[in-house]
């Protein structure tokens, strides 16, 4: 993950650069910076390293040590501190190297992060973005591939999005760190440098609301609903499904807490077929929330049950076999053939 | 014989592991010495036989604490022990749900909270009510966390006294984090730091320095150089468990590890306690924090009015310590000297009854927290899916009449 070390990006012709996530990331984070000095970031080896992914590369050099924080190597303590700095009226970006190493900060995160709000009547606010890479197919060791975003979208009190493409990433973290509550912000870690996801990003468009859902394609067979680097296998299935004859409407999510899914149950409606798309295990998973709640909004036009594609109710595995344990294209295709054949 | 500095680090084979579920005879006496005398370091300034000791170091901390201003921490203590004194009687009349003493502890508290400026910021546990009532919180705004009302409503910027935290040691990494601001501000050492210079001080107890997050906030506050006071009141007692069950040598050596000072303060001294906490104090404001002080003091009471002492501590220790009252010592160093007639005392108490009455009268009459209050300020922003919640429970409750149920 050798990225070229470029401290500074240059200023571009146009208002459209051709992005990676990764650099659209980078880019976000710097627009956020300029616009707000209360904006800092925190996290380890986030200065002089640029972070292991290098997302935050080049900003120290620019910012400053006071602006990018290298922290000493613990998780409770970023997070803990960051909310202190909060309080003293900072705008904190944690960096959380690897989401299998959240967990010495989940204390922080459920304790503090999300119930300050609450617990001061409004008073205190906690405006924190953890940024936190996530979900497999890197061929890592283990603690670096799983999908834990279900644990926070649990948790009141918190905001939880992930991005899928350049475009989003771009826009959803700034518009997560001008947020005033706490946000989780869920990044797909494989996709970060993928060529294949390039993307024109118009830095003076107008985005869309971070909060909301997107029909990413339209279709009356099935509907496919997914987020973060799921959304590109449900992409690629319905391309594939488009050949056979078969129209799959798609879904981003974007938003996991609170969850926007008056499209998903528009969508369903028409197509009467829902099938949910996760890495994350199945049991007691935002797949689980999207089922129950389709279920109860959509009842009179299923034609099928709900089924979801997801990882399976293990750690994650030794990565060589996690190519069983992600959902791809095969398996996605073959739940559509269920709910169509139901 | 042990001293107090050695006992809770006994020589191999020289007696049952640490770990033995029954304490020796030798281990019950040298644990009273050690949680009576608090070792050699100790710093006092008032003896519990209310002597004043001179201090080289420390004096000058309180050469402005004149006769009037003893008397104000000596009314300061009254006070804060009646109120204390009352919300535990009002518990146990059932109009609280929880109360949690700090009888005992009206030293470290009072002494600790009068040492701070106006903008200075403090990060308590969920025992500081003696350092509320010093950040001018009106005590009785402390009641609804107690009567489970609210969960603490009192102004926090304007106290510059955070919400209570009850997750133990969690608001150590939070003040770390907040002095970090401080320093990140430009608000420590320069040449106007008498003006304009800001620190922090966070309240734990001894049974939160086994915390990770207290261990990190040590090591963030010290690699940030924040200014931030640790303020840790060993009170001896974690519920059932001893400080020795918490580690093997004296809490305030553990600053020397993480690169700062550690101080050893009398906690039932309320001169020494605002003598050290305005030295640490300052130290931060001039860039050298953090400072770790280890008030050294005793929990007279239970933990909480849940818990029930007698299962696991020795009467005996007990009457030992009520020898060294925070606040008997200053009664007499006042009356031997001349500074206080009975009057005065009389006075106090009289207007410490008047305290409690109006805490007993507030608390009786709180009002009820509205059912939509579940839903409020959950988060900054509204989210559409508690919103609709919110409005189907609503219109649910509605439906039994006029929102009666």
């Amino acid at each position: 993950m050798a990225a070229p070390v470029k401290s500074t990006v240059d200023t571009p012709t146009s208002s459209v650069q051709n992005l990676t996530i990764g650099k659209a990331l980078n880019l976000g984070l710097r627009r956020a910076m300029e616009a707000d000095d209360k904006v800092i970031v925190m996290g380890e080896d986030v200065g002089k390293l640029g972070g292991v992914f290098r997302i935050t590369d080049g900003l120290q050099k620019d910012f400053g040590e006071h602006r990018v924080l290298d922290t000493p190597l613990a998780e409770s303590g970023i997070i803990g501190t960051a909310v202190g700095l909060a309080v003293r009226g900072y705008r904190p970006v944690c960096e959380i190297q690897f989401e299998g190493f959240i967990f010495p900060g989940f204390d922080q995160i459920s304790s503090q992060v999300a119930k300050l709000h609450y617990r001061t009547q409004g008073k205190v606010k906690v405006p924190i973005v953890i940024r936190v890479p996530y979900g497999g197919g890197i061929g890592a060791v283990e603690h670096h591939s799983e999908s834990p975003e279900s644990l926070f979208s649990h948790i009141a009190g918190l905001k939880v999005v992930s991005c899928s493409n350049p475009v989003d990433a771009y826009w959803m973290i700034q518009q997560a760190i001008s947020a005033d509550d706490p946000v989780l912000f869920f990044e797909p870690k494989r996709l970060y440098h993928s060529g294949a996801l390039k993307a024109p990003v118009d830095t003076a468009a107008t985005p869309d609301p971070l909060f909301a859902s997107r029909v990413l394609r339209r279709g009356d067979a099935a509907t496919l609903v997914a987020y973060g680097p799921s959304v590109k296998v449900c992409l690629d299935a319905a391309t594939a499904a488009e050949e056979e004859g078969r129209a799959l409407e798609v879904i981003d999510l974007r938003t996991l807490s609170p969850l926007d899914l008056e499209p998903v149950f528009e969508s369903v409606r028409r197509t009467g077929r829902l099938i949910t798309v996760s890495e994350a295990s199945a049991e007691s998973s935002l797949t689980s929330e999207i089922a129950a709640r389709v279920q109860q909004e959509c009842f009179y036009s299923l034609e099928a049950p709900v089924l979801r594609v997801t990882g399976f109710d293990t750690p994650y595995p030794p990565s060589k076999l996690e190519e069983h344990f992600l959902p791809d294209l095969d398996r996605v295709l073959h739940a559509v053939d269920r709910a169509l054949d139901w | 014989m042990p001293s107090p500095e050695q006992w809770t680090r006994p020589e191999p084979g020289a007696g049952p592991a640490a770990t033995a579920a029954e304490p020796t005879p030798e281990q019950v006496i040298a644990g009273l010495r050690a949680t009576t005398e608090g070792g050699a370091e100790l710093t006092q300034l008032l003896t519990p036989e209310g002597e004043r000791v001179s201090s080289a170091m420390f004096d000058p901390y309180v050469a402005d604490i004149d006769v009037e201003a003893l008397r104000g921490l000596y009314r300061d203590m009254v006070l804060v022990r009646r109120a204390d004194r009352e919300a535990n009687a009002m518990q146990r009349q059932g109009q609280l749900g929880i109360w949690v003493p700090l009888l005992g502890q009206e030293a470290a508290q009072v002494g600790s909270g009068r040492a701070l400026k106006p903008h200075d910021m403090a990060f308590p546990s969920y025992r500081e009510h003696g350092v509320a009532y010093t950040r001018g919180v009106d005590f009785r705004e402390l009641l609804g966390i107690f009567r489970c009302t609210d969960h603490g409503g009192w102004d926090f910027q304007q106290h510059r006294f955070h919400p209570y935290t009850i997750v133990i040691g969690n608001q150590v990494l939070n003040a770390a984090g907040y002095a970090m601001g401080q320093k990140f501000d430009g608000k420590v050492g320069g040449a106007d730091a008498e003006d304009t210079a800001e620190a922090t001080i966070c309240y734990f107890g001894d049974g939160a320095t086994s915390q990770g997050d207290v261990h990190e906030g040590f090591v963030w506050a010290a690699v940030y150089d924040a200014p931030l006071v640790f303020f840790c009141q060993n009170n001896q007692w974690a519920i059932s468990e001893p400080t020795e069950r918490q580690s093997r040598l004296p809490l305030y050596q553990r600053a020397r590890g993480y690169g700062f000072p550690g101080i050893r303060v009398d906690g039932n001294d309320v001169l020494g306690c605002l003598a050290v906490t305005r030295w640490a104090l300052e130290e931060c404001r001039h860039g050298n924090g953090p400072v770790l002080i280890e008030a050294f003091t005793y929990r007279m009471d239970a933990h909480t009015t849940t818990d029930d002492p007698t299962r696991y501590r020795l009467t005996d220790e007990l009457e030992v310590w009520k020898h060294k009252d925070p606040i008997e010592r200053v009664r007499v160093h006042l009356a031997r000297s001349g500074g206080a007639d009975q009057e005065f005392f009389d006075d106090v108490q009289a207007e410490a009854d008047r305290f409690a009455a109006e805490l007993r009268d507030y608390c009786f009459n709180m009002p009820e927290p509205p059912p939509e209050r579940v839903f409020a300020n959950v988060y900054a922003e509204a989210s559409p899916v508690l919103e609709a919640q919110r409005e189907e429970y609503l219109s649910y409750l509605a439906g039994f009449g006029a929102g009666e149920h």
